[in-house]
């Protein structure tokens, strides 16, 4: 009972009942003495602390070992820097190549940088800046380090790095259900727990609030929640899909979706976090709701063995608050199937990793040169995700025109009294607002509006 | 040869498995104690209430202190001893620290210390600019004025008069390894500290006055930062004062790590500035009276304000001939972080002060902003406005090269045609240059010692006062090292910086690193290697001249000897294979009152071209291109020097794109991790950068002729700021000026774009 088994470095390890909220970075520092892995900020914006986990499905992932408590490892095999050498000490190609293209100065950065490229190494993924934007470098200006990851990018991969997770039994821990009964059962016994999805939220109120949890389950081993199905209608995705199984299956379907799946966290958050848990939260600023809401997105909630199902932005009553009861879970959230309109756009002070100032999404339909149908949701612009209904409305039925647009524009003002914060100004956060609207409207008429599409 | 070859960082292979040991790492004994700061939560009042029992009731607490509880000097000061460890009963800004938690375990003494209960008497803060002056709060009597000719008159006599202001932003040094010092107690009340510092002798120094001991009783050792970029200069000190003298109450060893957000509440920043102008220029856009008002807020003690201000002024000319000039520097005081040493110490805010004039300039005559530039650079013979005369002037010859190497000229022209076919993005492309002043202008501070053994089989022990944090100086050293012994750089042993080993040291700064420590290594080296030849030279009746050191052999009057050889000859022949060596800058002297001297030994140069694209609906941003052609003198190792131009460049860029601190009304900083501060990430590197060395000797007599590399390349990121500022202009008739502020956050940039299209400028 309440035993964790896990594979380090390829060695099985075994431990009773550790404390559900210690952290793996802590565990390796601090028991086992494998300094190798760093902590920057302990709050998985860094990546120092990089290593790479492979689940049952035998794919690797990187993930921040700062916010990644040791039981959700249960049944995973981790592996450190100093589980990358081969048995001889072999360097790894990637760190070879670091070497030849001096991509390491000071040096901490780096045991999470050789973490993050070789388990991109190890599964073939050549697109090294999104690969890498979870790893931040102070000395180097990253150039040396692309350089390396490029160089490497076709060595073979090592064998010695290759983990088969253990095949190890279902977890006989109460709070690491195995799926959605389990998980209903555990929440109506424990009305006030707290349901942990990748802990990439979660995480900072343990390193950062120093909050004891209290009773916590978490959702990682829940399998029927982390299916996405696609159907022909609609597409259903289970709560504990994490962001990076939600881009890859965006990809096709919302593209623009997708993108700002993209720039969501880093691989190693999306490989943690959970819809279910960017939902939940509640958070102002998290990026996916946004996107659902202009998507026409139902959650599906569950209580015991009751289920109700309720528009996603009514989920959001006010800051803090959302409609979810003691004991109650989200199972899913279900989009309609339709053709890829939807524009996603989000503003903050750095692409990659930041959170977002202005989170815009727009679903717009335009046939015979008239808007018949406009969903549009901002994040960051009240103390909810929120629909923007005056602009919709205003919209609606109106020519699709830059008229109608610069007519439009005077709704966000209605809509949204945005507050001031170290992210941006209310002002700024309204007229980019208004502006995103511009940007849909020349987007659509083919106009380049894209500072990332441009190149030298 | 071992200089001037590209040679790995000499811990490559152990950062990349992880091997390298940072000061948070080493083995502790197993009765260590871990330590955490209780934080002033007030920006500025007095303390009436201070209840820490439920600090002490906390689980795994040894014991809290307080500053009545520290043995000797409560100062962790470089500077003026206005800097209290604990605080004493007033509270100078948020984050102050004001008590300490001992505690078994570095989360129990994290949760301990935020039990405290701190009942405060409020006094107002002084956070503003127009505050501080007010307030007349500021670290000298009035304003340093330094001064050349009549720049009022000939302001007065010009054809053309700007003027403006612009406000630069501080920046947060986010080493990626945070604030960390380890203190082992020893028999007889001695200390050794492990820290991860630049400045191991200030450490020394400070915990021997924390604890009340002689220096030889305490021994600092630092065998590499993960990033220090000037936040380990100064404040580095309260960790180690605070680890020493626990571990002398407890006699129990202590640790301290700050945790992320603590470090970059309680540490210091980068100084910003408020820079206002004032120019009289010809028809030609050359500069005939300059005015500058320097203001800068320096937070709540006076740290390094001093001279990080004065550098301002001593770059406020940069690369240009300011025959008339006076520069006005006020150096506030503010209930903010204690502003402090980063990478240029004030230089780039100097410098990015008559850039903007530049940029002003070029715009108001409606000019190319590079002909502008070039038309005030320096001709070899004339004056800073401190009076040192510029003897060497390679830039405009590096400006010319780079101007066809970036194809400056054909690229600008594209962007103007690029531009009119887009409303809704524009490019911007710039060139600035580089001229930075090298050498600490406290003049005493130049100076540097090392220590080196040959042992029996020829393998050689170097150390020397410097500290590697990632600039790849003990491997230039390492180099000068084997090249001065004619042997492979894998024979030569780098050793951690060790107070024990070389005493009295400056702190690994001001670019210094190289220039000091390669000339001390080489002089040490030079005593070794002239006694090893003079005794090979009698043993072959030849002269010590001729006696060659190269390839791992020793040879004279035909013999051929392996290096080992000779080193265990010698020591049988009891011939001492030890020696320090001690070098001083030559030729430097300064009055910085009167502002006036001969402050650098040397400049280094550099210059860049960098082209932007921006969104004028959303202020976004990104550099899309940058071409950077550098002065490293004959460079000692070019791998490593491309790596602090690069690296250098992208700090600068973020400097003064997405950096950016935000303090609240209350004076709490509301960008405390790296959530909500945000430093480049892998994609805001240029898509396109060529980063090339000028390779040309230094004419000043330095290690190898090199030059220093650590801070100039920095500045090269001004170009970013300035190549946003065209493409803004983009967006205008010409009339106004685009008055871009730093950092230039998008929020900034749209403030920008749309000031330009209040003219009913183009689309």
């Amino acid at each position: 009972m309440n035993r964790i088994d896990f594979l380090l470095n390829g060695a099985p390890v075994s431990l009773n009942a550790p404390p559900a909220t210690r952290t793996l970075l802590d565990w390796l520092r601090e028991d086992r003495g494998l300094t190798g892995t760093k902590e920057g900020c302990n709050e998985g914006d860094c990546g120092a602390c990089t290593v790479m986990v492979t689940g049952r499905d035998g794919t690797p992932r990187a993930l921040n070992a700062c916010i990644l408590f040791l039981p959700q490892l249960h049944g995973k095999a981790v592996r450190t820097v100093e589980g990358l050498t081969g048995p001889k000490g072999q360097l790894h190609p990637v760190q070879q190549a670091m070497i030849d293209h001096h991509g390491s100065q000071c040096g901490f950065c780096t045991p999470g940088f050789v973490m993050a490229m070789a388990t991109a190494h190890l599964n073939g993924a050549r697109d090294h800046d999104d690969q890498l934007a979870g790893n931040l470098c102070r000395c180097t200006g990253y150039a040396p380090i692309i350089r390396a990851g490029r160089a490497a990018a076709d060595a073979p991969v090592p064998d010695w790095i290759r983990d088969a997770p253990p095949e190890g039994a279902p977890a006989q821990n109460p709070a690491l259900p195995e799926s959605s009964d389990d998980l209903a059962a555990w929440c109506e016994a424990n009305p006030d727990g707290v349901l942990i999805g990748g802990a990439t939220d979660v995480g900072l109120w343990v390193t950062k609030g120093l909050r004891d949890l209290g009773p916590v389950a978490f959702l990682n081993r829940v399998g029927d929640l982390k299916r996405i199905d696609i159907g022909k209608d609609e597409i259903r995705i289970g709560a504990s899909v994490t962001l990076s199984d939600l881009m890859t299956a965006m990809a096709p379907l919302y593209t623009s979706f997708a993108e700002l799946l993209r720039r969501f966290g880093s691989v190693q958050v999306r490989n943690a976090a959970t819809i279910g848990g960017n939902i939940a939260n509640g958070s102002p600023i998290g990026d996916s709701p946004p996107a659902l809401i202009a998507l026409g997105a139902v959650l599906h909630l569950r209580k015991g063995r009751t289920r109700r199902a309720i528009p996603l932005e009514d989920f959001f009553i006010d800051y803090g608050k959302q409609d979810r009861a003691p004991g109650e879970f989200i199972e899913f959230v279900s989009i309609p199937r339709g053709p890829d309109i939807l524009r996603c756009y989000k503003l903050s002070k750095r692409f990659d990793q930041d959170i977002s100032a202005v989170c815009g999404c727009f679903n717009f339909t335009v046939a015979g040169g008239g808007v018949t149908g406009a969903r549009i949701a901002f994040g960051g612009m009240a103390g909810i995700p929120k629909r923007a209904t005056r602009t919709e409305q205003a919209l609606i039925g109106q020519p699709w025109t830059k008229e109608t647009i610069e007519a439009a524009k005077a709704g966000i003002g209605r809509d949204f009294t945005p507050l001031s914060d170290m992210r941006a100004s209310a002002g700024y956060r309204l007229h980019a607002a208004e502006n995103m609207l511009v940007r849909c409207f020349e987007e659509s008429r083919g106009a380049p509006v894209d500072v990332l599409a441009v190149r030298p | 040869m071992s200089v001037a070859r590209p040679l790995p960082h000499d811990a490559a292979r152990l950062h990349v498995t992880g091997e390298a040991r940072y000061a948070d790492d080493i083995p502790v004994p197993r009765d260590t104690l871990h330590l955490a700061f209780g934080l002033s939560a007030c920006a500025h009042g007095r303390i009436t209430g201070l209840d820490l029992d439920p600090v002490r009731g906390a689980e795994g607490v040894v014991a809290v202190l307080t500053a009545p509880d520290l043995p000797a000097a409560n100062d962790v000061s470089p500077s003026a001893h206005d800097e209290p460890l604990l605080a004493e009963g007033v509270v100078h800004y948020v984050g102050q620290p004001v008590f300490l938690v001992v505690a078994v375990s570095h989360l129990a003494a994290r949760r301990a210390a935020r039990l405290g209960r701190i009942e405060y008497e409020q006094r107002r803060g002084v956070f503003a600019y127009e505050d501080a002056l007010a307030a007349n709060a500021r670290f000298e009597d009035g304003p340093r004025i330094f001064a050349k000719g009549d720049a009022a008159g000939e302001i007065g006599r010009a054809p053309h008069m700007i003027e403006g202001t612009i406000d630069i932003g501080g920046q947060e040094h986010f080493y990626l390894e945070g604030q960390v010092a380890l203190a082992l107690p020893q028999e007889g009340g001695d200390m050794v500290i492990h820290a991860s510092t630049q400045h191991p002798s200030e450490i020394q120094h400070k915990v021997a006055d924390a604890l009340g001991a002689p220096m030889h009783a305490v021994r600092v050792e630092t065998r590499r930062l993960g990033g220090g970029f000037g936040g380990k200069e100064s404040q580095c000190n309260a960790p180690a004062c605070a680890v020493a003298v626990a571990a002398r109450l407890t006699g129990r060893p202590c640790k301290i790590r700050y945790d992320r957000d603590d470090d970059m509440i309680i540490t210091g920043k980068r100084h910003d500035f408020r820079i206002s102008y004032r120019a009289g220029v010809d028809d030609a856009g050359r500069i005939r009276g300059i005015e500058f008002r320097h203001l800068t807020r320096g937070g709540w003690s006076q740290d390094l304000t001093l001279p990080v201000a004065d550098r301002a002024m001593l770059h406020a000319d940069n690369a240009y001939h300011l025959p008339h000039v006076r520069i006005e520097s006020h150096r506030l005081r503010t209930n903010t972080q204690s502003a402090t040493a980063f990478r240029g110490f004030g230089g780039p805010q100097g410098m990015l002060g008559i850039e903007r004039v530049m940029d002003h300039i070029a715009a108001r005559l409606g000019r190319d902003p590079l002909e502008v530039r070039r038309a005030n650079f320096y001709a070899e013979g004339q004056t800073t406005p401190y009076h040192q005369t510029i003897t060497s002037f390679p830039l405009r010859e590096i400006v010319e090269r780079l101007e066809t190497t970036s194809d400056y000229r054909r690229r600008r022209a594209d962007i103007r045609a690029w531009n009119a076919e887009n409303p809704i993005l524009k490019r911007g492309i710039a060139l600035t240059p580089v001229k930075f002043g090298i050498s600490f202008t406290l003049t005493h501070l130049n100076q540097a010692g090392a220590l080196v053994h040959v042992y029996r089989d020829g393998s050689v022990h170097m150390n020397h006062g410097g500290t590697e944090m990632g600039q790849g100086l003990f491997q230039k050293v390492a180099q000068v090292a084997a090249q001065r012994f004619g042997i492979p750089v894998e024979m030569v042993k780098i050793t951690a910086t060790d107070t024990a080993k070389v005493p009295n040291t400056s702190a690994t700064a001001a670019s210094s690193g190289s220039d000091l420590n390669g000339m001390a290594v080489g002089i040490a080296c030079d005593a070794i290697r002239a006694r090893m030849a003079a005794h090979v030279a009698e043993r072959h009746q030849t002269d010590a001249g001729e006696v060659r050191f190269a390839e791992g052999r020793v040879r004279a009057g035909g013999a051929d000897y392996a290096f080992a050889e000779v080193a265990d000859i010698a020591w049988q022949a009891r011939i001492g294979l030890s020696a320090t060596g001690f070098y001083k800058t030559p030729g430097i002297e300064w009055d910085r009152i009167a502002g006036r001297g001969r402050p650098f030994h040397y400049f280094a140069y550099g210059a860049a071209v960098s082209e932007v694209v921006i969104d004028t609906l959303t202020g976004e941003n990104r550099i899309l291109r940058a071409d950077i052609l550098h002065d490293a003198g004959a460079s000692l190792n070019p791998a490593i020097d491309i790596g602090q131009v690069e690296g250098g460049f992208v700090q600068g860029a973020g400097w003064l794109t997405t950096e950016e601190l935000v303090w609240d009304d209350k004076g709490v900083l509301r960008t405390h991790a790296p959530s909500t501060y945000k430093i480049p990430a892998c994609s805001d590197r240029p898509d396109v950068f060529n980063v090339a060395l000028w390779g040309v000797p230094n004419p000043a007599t330095t290690i190898g002729r090199s030059k220093a590399v650590g801070e100039p390349p920095l500045m090269l990121g001004i170009s970013v700021l300035m190549a946003i500022s065209d493409a803004i202009a983009a967006c205008g008739t010409g009339v106004r000026y685009v008055a871009l502020d730093a950092p230039a956050t998008p929020e900034r940039v749209l403030a920008a774009v749309d000031r330009q299209r209040e003219d009913g400028g183009a689309a």
